[in-house]
């Protein structure tokens, strides 16, 4: 099952978010990220959004998204240079010092910020790749038994000159 | 000039065109139907359920090819929509239906008669929306009718909160339509379609499948040519059935389940299957790893989501068949097929579509009752419910010349059709409109006697009563070893819980259908045998001041034959009945 990335242009406007996840349960697809904001146009909102499926499933997925009246524009991502970031934030409570400075190294090494700081807990504010915050998390778990996350789910656009993600 | 809401809405469905609409008001729909009374020019149709006005507006849309209208109240006003909806959108009908809500004040507060209708039908109609602000009104509307009736036609749902609809505002009718997300395909690409004829021209083995896309395009005549100056066979689905005349030598019959054994057959060893406006649905394709296994596909379809959804498709065309068809008549060729439809004919005589001896005698034959009813209602409208009735009129009926044929195909709604048939006879006052159904799914919206004694509709309706739901009742006979579950309509409480074995000591049938059509002031005729059916036809022709019940009783050990088990090949149809030894 590939990861595939669509972005979807939406008239933004109560149910049409119904919709979209409706038709997903509708027709038995999955995605795995969805993301919802409101672009330059007031009346209309960007989605983005991660599915998972084989080939056929996802040309059927964009047919249908397509379809829909509510749907201005589908875009797929599949071969597409972006900019694509996920905002997290990851708590660690009932921490050592020892491990609070652990953590530090960490937050250092992975390019994430320390935002906030207890006498036994750390908050990091992740904002990079869905990829690296897998990676910084599966890292925390390792050590850390009280560990909790809170995911945003990926945001991205079309890059301008820069030719990977 | 300010008007209400209500004015407006009057005023857009008179510039839509809009002269018969089905309504069934309440408390949150009243303004509008208080309006509507004084509209000579728009004629509002009061049914007898919700349910009837839904599908008598879908009857009426398929029949006229016009947009079908519906009015109903809040809650459970449109909640009871929510089947002929359902039932419109999968067969492709253009219809908007309306729907009162409460005021804004009150929606989401549980108020009485309060209903998400817009969530609960989101997922099985084309497009639906709430007018929130009374300066949408008359655009939302315009955009319903254009939606519902452009590109892949479909039921759109407005819902209408009372109080906006009590507002004022300045409208315009005339502005352009423009919908951003919506802009139905109308070109067609010219390099498909030569494709196409090339593989066409070079097919040893072609076969054109035909489905209710060409119906919705009026593509039939059109169809007819192509087929002629190629000299190419065709095919149908059940909702083509009556594009291609049903005599026409170039023409096998339906495929699918229960389609003819040479169609079936036709489509294993064509190579090269040529379908136009058809989905491939389960019912045609059967086992789909097994499915025109030998053939290149090409797909003609409006819209693109169709196309390689149920089966890999070698040459796509997304296009309206009508469009699709012309640009293929300037480029076809005659194709040297004769072998192979030397072949087709031989599949049509081993297997011809007619009904074995049935297992008694003296009683009335499917077949017979079916040719009887093609043999008569020529240019007229033959609408039928769904079970084994519904297969029996789609192999025996004829359809030539200008006899339109109405079912619901898609969803297979049982009760659609004698409500269908109302709304086909409202549209076609000038037409000989015949409703054919089971005794379980006329049983479904009977109530609609009413509405067709109210306005003297003469409609033939056609009840063929085996005293059971005979088509799940055949599936139990041939694959659930005769456990006849829920499926006798004749049980009371005084037989065997669970009897497989109806035979003498049956209590009688309810209801007495004759007497239930005397009851509506109707006229209603029992017929058991073939000189009965005949007298019964002239009577019901006879009878203009409304409708004619006619219930033929048959033997429920009829079967509808061929039959490809679900998920089954053509290998494994069914063509003979069995025959029980015990």
């Amino acid at each position: 099952m590939k990861k595939r990335w669509l972005a979807l242009y939406v008239e933004n406007r109560p149910g049409v978010l119904a919709r979209i996840a409706g038709l997903f349960s509708g027709k038995s697809y999955n995605f795995s990220s969805l993301t919802v904001g409101e672009t330059e146009d007031p009346t209309v909102s960007r989605m983005t959004l991660c599915v998972a499926g084989d080939d056929p499933t996802f040309e059927q997925i964009k047919k249908q998204l397509n379809h829909c009246v509510e749907v201005i524009k589908v875009t797929d991502f599949t071969n597409t240079a972006l900019h694509m970031k996920e905002i997290m934030y990851l708590k660690v409570k009932g921490c050592s010092l020892k491990e609070k400075n652990d953590l530090f190294n960490i937050a250092q090494v992975f390019g994430v910020k320390v935002v906030d700081y207890g006498k036994n807990s750390l908050l990091m504010e992740c904002f990079q790749t869905e990829e690296r915050n897998n990676s910084l998390i599966a890292l925390v778990r390792e050590s850390y038994k009280q560990v909790s996350i809170v995911r945003g789910g990926s945001v991205a656009v079309e890059s301008i000159s820069v030719q990977d993600r | 000039m300010k008007m209400k809401g209500t004015e407006a809405f009057v005023q857009v469905l008179k510039n839509e065109g809009v002269d018969l609409m089905f309504g069934y008001p309440g408390g949150y729909a009243v303004d509008i139907f208080n309006e509507l009374y004084d509209q000579d020019d728009i004629e509002v149709v009061l049914p007898r359920h919700e349910q009837g006005a839904v599908h008598a507006a879908d009857g009426y849309a398929r029949s006229t090819g016009r947009v079908g209208v519906c009015l109903v109240t809040s809650g459970p006003g449109a909640t009871n929509l929510v089947t002929g909806i359902a039932t419109a959108n999968y067969d492709s009908v253009p219809m908007v239906c309306f729907t009162g809500q409460v005021p804004r004040s009150l929606i989401g507060n549980d108020a009485f008669q309060e209903a998400d209708i817009v969530g609960v039908v989101r997922n099985i109609c084309k497009f639906t929306i709430m007018v929130r602000q009374r300066k949408d009104l008359v655009r939302i509307m315009r955009e319903a009718f254009y939606i519902a009736r452009s590109g892949k036609p479909g039921p759109v749902v407005v819902d209408l909160p009372s109080d906006m609809m009590k507002e004022e505002f300045d409208d315009q009718f005339g502005l352009p339509i423009s919908i951003r997300g919506y802009k139905p395909n109308t070109k067609v690409h010219v390099g498909q379609i030569k494709r196409s004829m090339e593989m066409l021209k070079e097919a040893k083995r072609p076969l054109f499948l035909v489905g209710g896309g060409v119906r919705l395009a009026e593509a039939g005549r059109v169809m007819t040519d192509l087929m002629e100056v190629s000299g190419v066979p065709a095919v149908t689905t059940l909702m083509g059935r009556g594009t291609i005349p049903t005599d026409h030598p170039l023409y096998f019959g339906n495929a699918g389940m229960h389609g003819y054994y040479a169609a079936n057959v036709a489509i294993k060893e064509c190579d090269l299957l040529f379908s136009i406006g058809t989905r491939f649905s389960d019912r045609i394709t059967g086992k789909i790893e097994e499915f025109a296994k030998n053939a290149k596909i090409i797909h003609v379809d409006i819209e693109s989501s169709s196309i390689s959804r149920n089966i890999h498709v070698d040459v796509p065309i997304v296009a309206d068949a009508y469009a699709a068809i012309t640009e293929m008549l300037k480029r076809v060729e005659h194709c040297e097929v004769e072998d192979w439809i030397d072949r087709i004919r031989g599949w049509q005589a081993e297997h011809p579509m007619v009904q074995q001896q049935p297992p008694h005698t003296d009683k009335l034959s499917p077949e017979t009752i079916m040719r009887e009813i093609g043999r008569r209602y020529t240019d007229g409208i033959v609408v039928t419910d769904v079970g084994q009735h519904q297969m029996w009129s789609a192999q025996y009926i004829d359809l030539n010349g200008n006899t339109q044929f109405i079912t619901s195909g898609g969803l297979g709604t049982m009760g659609f059709g004698f409500p269908a048939a109302i709304g086909a006879k409202m549209g076609n006052p000038d037409k000989r409109v015949v409703s054919i159904s089971g005794d379980g799914g006329f049983q479904m919206n009977l109530q609609e006697l009413a509405t067709a004694m109210a306005y003297e509709l003469p409609v033939t309706v056609c009840i063929l009563n085996n005293g059971f739901l005979g088509m799940v009742r055949q599936m139990q006979e041939l694959f659930y070893d005769k456990r006849y579950a829920s499926t006798c309509l004749g049980w009371k409480k005084s037989c065997e819980r669970n009897c497989s074995d109806p035979g003498k000591k049956c209590p009688p049938y309810t209801p007495d259908f004759v007497k239930l059509a005397e009851s509506y002031g109707a006229v209603g005729i029992r017929v058991f045998d073939q000189e009965q059916m005949e007298a019964a036809f002239d009577r019901a022709a006879e009878n203009q001041n409304g409708p004619t019940i006619i219930e033929f009783i048959l033997d429920p050990d009829e079967l509808v034959l061929p039959m490809i088990k679900n998920g089954a090949t053509v290998d494994q149809m069914i063509v003979t009945a069995p025959v029980y030894t015990d």
